[in-house]
């Protein structure tokens, strides 16, 4: 337990030093988008009834921030620790396998919920958001980074250099979630296009969290909650066999 | 009682090349053992598996008892490794280095050990910088405090004195010789071999891969190179039948003699005398452990 515990208070440290380039800018990031978008569309498109554009893009943003947010975490500290070398100082100890996964996801966890929590915070000075279920967007906060989290572990292990980790970012987790309907209700697309954003399970990260503000959803928050959780044991499941086996991490 | 390192028919490939062929050692507790090699013998990799940093591909390796595969919690926690490369996380300052260190290892409450190390290793006027702002070889001692944090019964050093000033590597040594006097199983990788032949009791010398002497110092020393006998004659020449002995170290007016062992030392004399000469001065010196090892890396 006390391994674990190290671990995490590690990588929470590690991007603890560095807030304002982990945290703060992020959330300016996220600021930038909803004020351009919210300018050129607030009076053009309405998703949901009553609902304003603005406040629907919201917690599109902070889910998206999130997800990045979690990913980035895990990912860049492994690839760090395995350039530098020091990711010997945690393999040389007893730390387990699952007290190595649990820390980097729970980490990623932390900052993703941080930032995404910040993006809600900063944008409530302008918009005010419902909130239907509080449970639903907590659930959905967590899965969401937990699993990006663990796709962080992924690329990390599996990355050599720090532009295959870009690679991964930008042809993966970014296109993912950009067509996830962060900007949109996937039934504003052509019926074909729907089809294949159900294929997508950065989807249903977004639609079930965007369930628990305003209590309304492209698909019942419970099927979303079913495939985010179901997504979340399976890459575990395969993320902690690739760990085991020392995948790129034991010669 | 387990021995605190016992490899079994160790081999490990990268690709097409081996770099460990069916290397079988056994080392007891409290011994102070050198692993010897030159580069790229696999003394490294030989570590990494132990650590369980590397996968054998064939054969098994047991630290204190425990497999380094089946049972890699409790191998690691009873083993503390120097790593080779100069590694360092600069998020942190060496004290929070030790502490995190202790941390993987379930320790809590470790500050009056960490406090000790820092003393012991020289370190303490630098606890509060940042790793970043170290010379190397502050560096490498913190490499060395971190190994030993969960005070493990097996110390395994990948040359810890590469880069240390002389001063430091005699208060190192004292260190390292006090943890094994209180029991504590040393192995140590160096290229230094005068460090190898006055500190540790078995060497062991890894060349391609493959384990090709093991005894104690004492045996390998007298066994391999034999003696070298300094002699000063009487009328300076050397009878004939006794040039082949002849090393090429010898200085002006004095004879340097390469023999087997101790006995032909009596041959030797005995001849000189037979032609009529007599010694004048005289020495015996035994071979030192950079010669055994040059012997047997050119391959006997
Ligand atoms: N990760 C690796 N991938 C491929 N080859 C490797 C790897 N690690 C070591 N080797 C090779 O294995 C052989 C043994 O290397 P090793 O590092 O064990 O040598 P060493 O005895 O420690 O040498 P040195 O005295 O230089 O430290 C070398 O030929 C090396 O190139
Ligand atoms: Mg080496």
């Amino acid at each position: 337990m006390t391994g674990f515990l190290t671990l995490l208070y590690k990588e929470l440290l590690r991007f603890w030093k560095v807030v304002f380039q982990t945290v703060a800018a992020p959330i300016l990031t996220a600021l930038l988008y909803l004020l351009i978008f919210s300018h050129v569309l607030e009076d053009r498109v309405q998703v949901y009834p009553r609902v304003s554009y603005s406040a629907f893009l919201i917690p599109g943003l902070a889910m998206m921030s999130l997800l990045q947010n979690a990913f980035a975490n895990s990912s860049s500290s492994l690839i760090q620790s395995k350039i530098t070398g020091n990711i010997v100082f945690v393999l040389l100890s007893p730390v387990s396998h699952f007290e190595f996964f649990l820390a980097y996801v729970a980490a990623a966890a932390v900052r993703g919920v941080i930032v995404g929590t910040g993006v809600l915070l900063a944008t409530a000075a302008f918009i005010s958001l419902p909130i239907h279920n509080l449970l639903w967007i907590l659930l959905f906060a967590v899965l969401g980074s937990a699993i990006l989290g663990v796709l962080g572990i992924v690329a990390g292990i599996w990355a050599d250099k720090f532009d295959q980790l870009a690679a991964f970012q930008n042809f993966a987790i970014v296109p993912m979630t950009f067509l996830s309907g962060v900007f949109y209700s996937i039934h504003s697309l052509p019926p074909f296009w729907q089809q294949i954003s159900h294929l997508n399970p950065f989807f249903y990260m977004i639609d079930g969290f965007r369930y628990g503000f305003f209590g309304v959803s492209d698909v019942s928050p419970l099927l979303s909650l079913g495939i985010v959780a179901g997504a979340l044991l399976a890459l575990s499941f395969a993320t902690l066999s690739l760990i085991r086996r020392g995948y790129k991490l034991r010669a | 009682m387990n021995p605190a390192i016992e490899i079994r028919g160790l081999t490990k490939r990268f690709g097409a090349l081996t770099a460990l062929t069916d290397v079988d050692l056994e080392i007891p507790q409290g011994e102070f053992f050198a692993l010897l090699g030159p580069n790229g013998a696999g003394k490294t990799t030989l570590i990494s598996i132990l650590a369980g940093l590397a996968r054998a591909d064939v054969g098994s390796a047991r630290i204190m008892g425990h497999d380094v595969v089946s049972h890699y919690r409790q191998a690691r926690a009873a083993l503390g490794v120097v790593p080779q490369e100069l590694v360092f996380d600069p998020f942190f300052t060496v004290r929070e280095t030790l502490r995190i260190q202790s941390g993987y290892f379930g320790l809590r409450n470790n500050d009056r050990w960490i406090e000790e190390i820092l003393a012991r290793l020289d370190l303490t006027a630098k606890a509060d910088s940042n790793m970043r702002a170290l010379s190397g070889g502050m560096k490498r001692r913190v490499l060395v405090g971190q190994a030993l944090v969960h005070r493990p019964p097996v110390i395994i050093l990948d040359e810890p004195t590469a880069g240390v000033d002389v001063e430091l590597r005699q208060t190192l040594w004292e260190f390292i010789r006090q943890l094994n006097a209180d029991g504590h199983t040393i192995v140590l990788t160096t290229h230094y071999l005068e460090e190898a032949e006055t500190l540790c009791q078995r060497v062991g010398m890894l060349k391609q891969g493959r384990l090709v002497a093991l005894d104690s110092t004492r045996e390998l020393l007298m066994r391999f190179s034999g003696v070298r006998l300094r002699l000063r004659l009487s009328d300076g020449e050397l009878p004939e039948a006794l040039k082949p002995l002849v090393t090429s170290a010898s200085p002006a007016g004095e004879w340097l003699l390469g023999l087997r062992d101790h006995a032909q030392v009596e041959d030797v004399l005995a001849q000189i005398r037979r032609s009529g000469r007599h010694v004048v001065a005289m020495e015996v010196t035994e071979a030192d452990l950079e010669e055994v090892f040059v012997a047997i890396m050119q391959g006997n």
